[in-house]
Parts: structure tokens; C-alpha cells; sequence
């Protein structure tokens, strides 16, 4: 499992993956992994309303990656969404990625439980 | 070609016990008959709605409404945009006009969500989010708590401004018979209800709603001979941020609302010194101020000051949301953004009761998603 971020041609660096760079419409032929690197918190919220098979609260925040020592890259950082493994987190605290086999119960949304992957990154406080 | 509108209507907003089909009906009926239109003469019909295969099991809302008013044989079509579906629907009914392909158009918003649960609600809305999102449990109102915090920390802005919103929009509301929620409520209620999604609290959200609202389009010409009473859609747009709300720039802009308003000033060759009153999305207090800024009505980082001036109450130089917005008013999906053409329609053409205020031009801005779809629409009174 890796947390797989796209770059174009351009070096414009997206999380997700696109097949088509957002910034420009080439396609992303380069990805590089942001799980072994510290990112700093953008923004978090704890949310109490969660739907089911989701933790409550589920702590969320907004991730910003510094990506200027990737090779060819012209964006200077990546932000990334995730859950974090503590409450306790504030904006502007250096997290580092920990992975988790199971973000949410598979079963117990809308969504096909095939559909899509339910393991991730969770971020952690350093 | 001039687009008009020339009826308009909508059901009770809140907790029904009637399904999708009994709202719809009961909308474009009185839409219908509002507009002095016999549903033979409708050509075109578009109905709005997000999900009632998923909260009903219903499918085929379009055919099931076009038969229940007898419109047959008129095109029909179901127009899914999330939570700006109702916007997407006036986009597409004016389009229809506009190119010749219709002469009457009955636009039909609606959505019947109560009978779920909130959770299911929530996780049925949270279905549009990009799987990366989803699986982290991510729902709207955890987006609004993120945005908000970052906009109050990088604005200095006090959480005071974002319950005026509230308390704003739910005293309009108490003038609104059709509003969810017709009764007023104190700032020290909206900052110490229950967290949501922190820094937001309860009354940062709209409700879960049933509800189902309509309009009538046709020509300018034909409107001319059938009423004095109508407003022209003088000004469109509609555009798409990104999916994964995180790979926006900047937190705080939604590029929809920018783009889309930009297209609709062009087209109407007014800009947002010209507006009288405007409906924008509140789903969440927040979405107050990324609007008005979205807009240029104001500058970035400073649309909370307008909520502390009060100059977005009724009796401002800008009143926001004299229905009561989706805040009091209630969100049923993809009745939405039909509302709000229903509430600038009736401040232009003086039907809107102890809520009217003094309008010629008037605008509306839906947002689905977090602001990943966009639709502004710019109204004028008939001269
Ligand atoms: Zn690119």
C-alpha cells in the first residue's frame, strides 16, 4: 500500500492520481509515494455526525506535503485528506503517515464494498 | 432568445409524509395553474433531483411526473447535478427556451429524504465524494468544519459572524409559510448547540427535508401576451471545481461560484454592484461568506464583516436569503436550488409578502457537492 501521488509532465503533482493532470490535461506518467514523508496540518475538524460504519468522532485534517526535493516537480507542496489517529491535533502539528487496513466499515455504507479500496493512511502526530 | 419566467411554486418544506411522487405532483400542479399554463402546452419538462433511486427506490422520475400532470407526449428528463440539481435544471429549461427547442417549459424540483435516518441521509450524500475521500468517512458537514476553521484562522474572523448567518436566516424564514423552520433563534443557541463538525455547530446546517418546488419558462414574447407579471432570466452560468475538495488552490475560494457568476454577469452585462437581493447556498453558515466573496460581492477574507454590519439582513444594503435560505428554509436536495429561482422570482414580480423587499435584479447561486458544481442564475424584472 502507498500513498501514491500523480505528476504530469509539467511536474503539476496531484493526490489522487488522475489519468489527465488537472493543471494541464497531459497525462500523469510519473508517481511517487508520500506515505515515508511528514506532512503539516492545513486544517482539521472533529466530526460527530458520521455516517454508519464510520468512528464517532472522526477526527479528519487536511495534509500539506512538501514536494520541492522531487525531481521535475513545479508544484511545491501536495495536500492530501485523511483521518487522524488521535483527537488531539491542532493546525500547523507534523504528522506522518500510519497505515490502517480498515478506515470504515465496508459493509455498512451505500457504496459496494468491492468498489473501492477501504485501507489507507491515517496521520499521526509526531 | 429572451427567456421568462412566468409561474412559480412549492410544496411545504420539512417532515411530509408524502413521497416523491405526491411532491413533485403537487408542485408542478400548482405550477401549473400559477402560470395560467394547461399542460398540454408544455413541451418541455425537466425534473431535479439527486437521489430518489437511492432514499426511495423510485427511478424514472421524469416519465412518472410527465404522466401524473399529463404533459404527455413533452420531453422529459431528470437532471442530477448533487445539490445544485435544482440549478442544473434551471440551466437546462432555460436552454431549452433559448434554442428554440421549447416553447413552454415546466421545470420540477424534488426529494424525499426524511424517512432515512440522519446517518443514512448523510452517507447517502457522502456517496459524491471521490472514493480517497469516502473511505475516510468524510461527510459535507466534516468539509464545512475544515473550510471554516481554516477561514476563521486565516481571516482572524470571530465565530460570532458565522451564527449571525444563522440567526439572519432563520428570522427571514419565520416569514416564509413554506419554510421548515419558521421560528427565530438567539446567538447564545446557535454558539452553544451541539458540535457537528468543529468549529460548526447544529445550527450551522441546513435540516434533512422533503420538499418539491417548480417554475414555469417560456419566451420572452410568448410571456408578453399570457401576463404582465414576469421576470426574465437574463444571466447563466454553471461550471465544475474539483472532485477531491482538498486539490482546490486555496480552501477558502470556490472557483465554481467565481466562474459561474462570471459567466451570468456577462451574459446579463451587470455585475454585483447591480444585484438587489440574492438567494445563495447556506447549506452551511460558512458557504454564506465563500459565496459572497465567490460572487465579488465581497473581497476575500472580508465577507464575515458584512454578517456583523448586518448589511445581509432584509433591511440591508444586501439582504442574503429572504426566503430563509436552505438554513430555515430546509434542503431537499434537488429542490434546492428551484427554491431559490422561486424566491427571486417572487421578489421581482412582488409576490413575496411580508418578506418582499425592493428588487429589479435579483441573483441565485446553488452549489453541489462542496462547491464542485456551481450554477448562478441572474433574474430581472419585466419593464
Ligand atoms: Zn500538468
Amino acid at each position: 500500500m502507498t500513498l501514491e501521488a500523480g505528476m504530469c509532465s509539467n511536474g503539476h503533482v496531484s493526490y489522487p492520481t488522475h489519468p489527465l493532470c488537472p493543471e494541464c490535461g497531459e497525462p500523469q506518467e510519473e508517481t511517487f509515494d508520500l506515505a515515508d514523508r511528514t506532512g503539516e496540518v492545513v486544517t482539521w475538524t472533529h466530526s460527530t455526525a458520521t455516517p454508519p460504519g464510520v468512528r464517532e468522532p472522526n477526527t479528519l485534517a487536511i495534509v500539506e506535503f512538501d514536494v520541492t526535493d522531487i525531481s521535475g516537480a513545479s508544484d511545491e507542496f501536495v495536500r492530501a485528506l485523511g483521518q487522524v489517529t488521535t483527537d488531539e491535533v491542532e493546525t500547523g502539528d507534523t504528522v506522518e503517515p500510519v497505515y490502517v487496513e480498515e478506515l470504515r466499515d465496508p459493509d455498512a455504507g451505500i457504496k459496494v464494498p468491492e468498489s473501492q479500496d477501504w485501507d489507507g493512511y491515517r496521520w499521526d502526530p509526531v | 432568445m429572451g427567456v421568462a419566467v412566468i409561474g412559480a411554486s412549492m410544496t411545504k418544506f420539512g417532515q411530509r409524509d408524502a413521497w416523491i411522487r405526491e411532491l413533485l405532483s403537487q408542485a408542478g400542479e400548482e405550477c401549473l395553474t400559477d402560470a395560467g399554463v394547461a399542460p398540454d402546452d408544455v413541451e418541455h419538462l425537466y425534473v431535479s433531483n439527486m437521489a430518489s433511486g437511492e432514499f426511495e427506490g423510485q427511478t424514472g422520475i421524469m416519465n412518472l411526473l410527465a404522466h401524473d400532470l399529463g404533459v404527455l407526449p413533452a420531453y422529459s428528463e431528470r437532471v442530477d447535478q448533487t445539490s445544485s440539481s435544482g440549478g442544473a435544471g434551471i440551466y437546462e429549461a432555460w436552454q431549452s427556451v433559448a434554442s428554440g427547442a421549447s416553447d413552454m417549459t415546466l421545470l420540477v424540483g424534488g426529494e424525499k429524504m426524511t424517512h432515512k435516518t440522519t446517518g443514512q441521509a448523510t452517507d447517502i450524500i457522502a456517496s459524491i465524494t471521490h472514493p480517497d475521500e469516502y473511505k475516510h468517512g468524510v461527510t459535507l458537514p466534516s468539509f464545512a468544519g475544515m473550510t471554516a476553521r481554516h477561514y476563521l484562522e486565516r481571516f482572524d474572523a470571530p465565530r460570532e459572524s458565522l451564527a449571525r448567518v444563522a440567526v439572519k436566516n432563520h428570522r427571514n424564514g419565520v416569514d416564509n409559510p413554506k419554510a421548515q423552520f419558521q421560528k427565530e433563534i438567539t446567538m447564545e443557541k446557535a454558539l452553544e448547540s451541539p458540535i457537528i463538525a468543529d468549529p460548526l455547530r447544529l445550527y450551522d446546517f441546513c435540516p434533512i427535508t422533503d420538499g418539491s418546488a417548480a417554475l414555469m419558462f417560456t419566451t420572452e414574447e410568448r410571456a408578453r401576451e399570457i401576463t404582465d407579471e414576469y421576470a426574465l432570466v437574463s444571466g447563466i452560468g454553471g461550471a465544475t471545481d474539483t472532485h477531491v475538495v482538498h486539490e482546490r488552490d486555496d480552501p477558502t475560494v470556490m472557483g465554481g461560484v467565481v466562474e459561474s457568476s462570471e459567466q451570468a454577469y456577462e451574459m446579463a452585462g451587470l455585475g454585483p454592484e447591480d444585484l438587489d437581493v440574492a438567494e445563495l447556498h447556506d447549506m452551511f453558515t460558512i458557504l454564506e461568506f465563500l459565496q459572497l466573496e465567490g460572487i465579488g460581492v465581497a473581497e476575500q477574507g472580508t465577507a464575515w464583516e458584512m454578517a456583523m454590519d448586518g448589511a445581509t439582513a432584509k433591511d440591508g444594503e444586501l439582504p442574503i436569503n429572504t426566503s430563509g435560505g436552505l438554513k430555515s428554509k430546509g434542503h431537499p436536495l434537488g429542490a434546492s436550488g428551484v427554491a431559490q429561482g422561486v424566491e427571486i422570482y417572487e421578489q421581482l414580480v412582488g409576490e413575496a409578502g411580508p418578506r418582499q423587499v425592493e428588487a429589479d435584479t435579483a441573483l441565485a447561486c446553488n452549489v453541489g457537492g462542496f462547491g464542485n458544481c456551481v450554477i448562478t442564475t441572474i433574474m430581472e424584472a419585466a419593464e
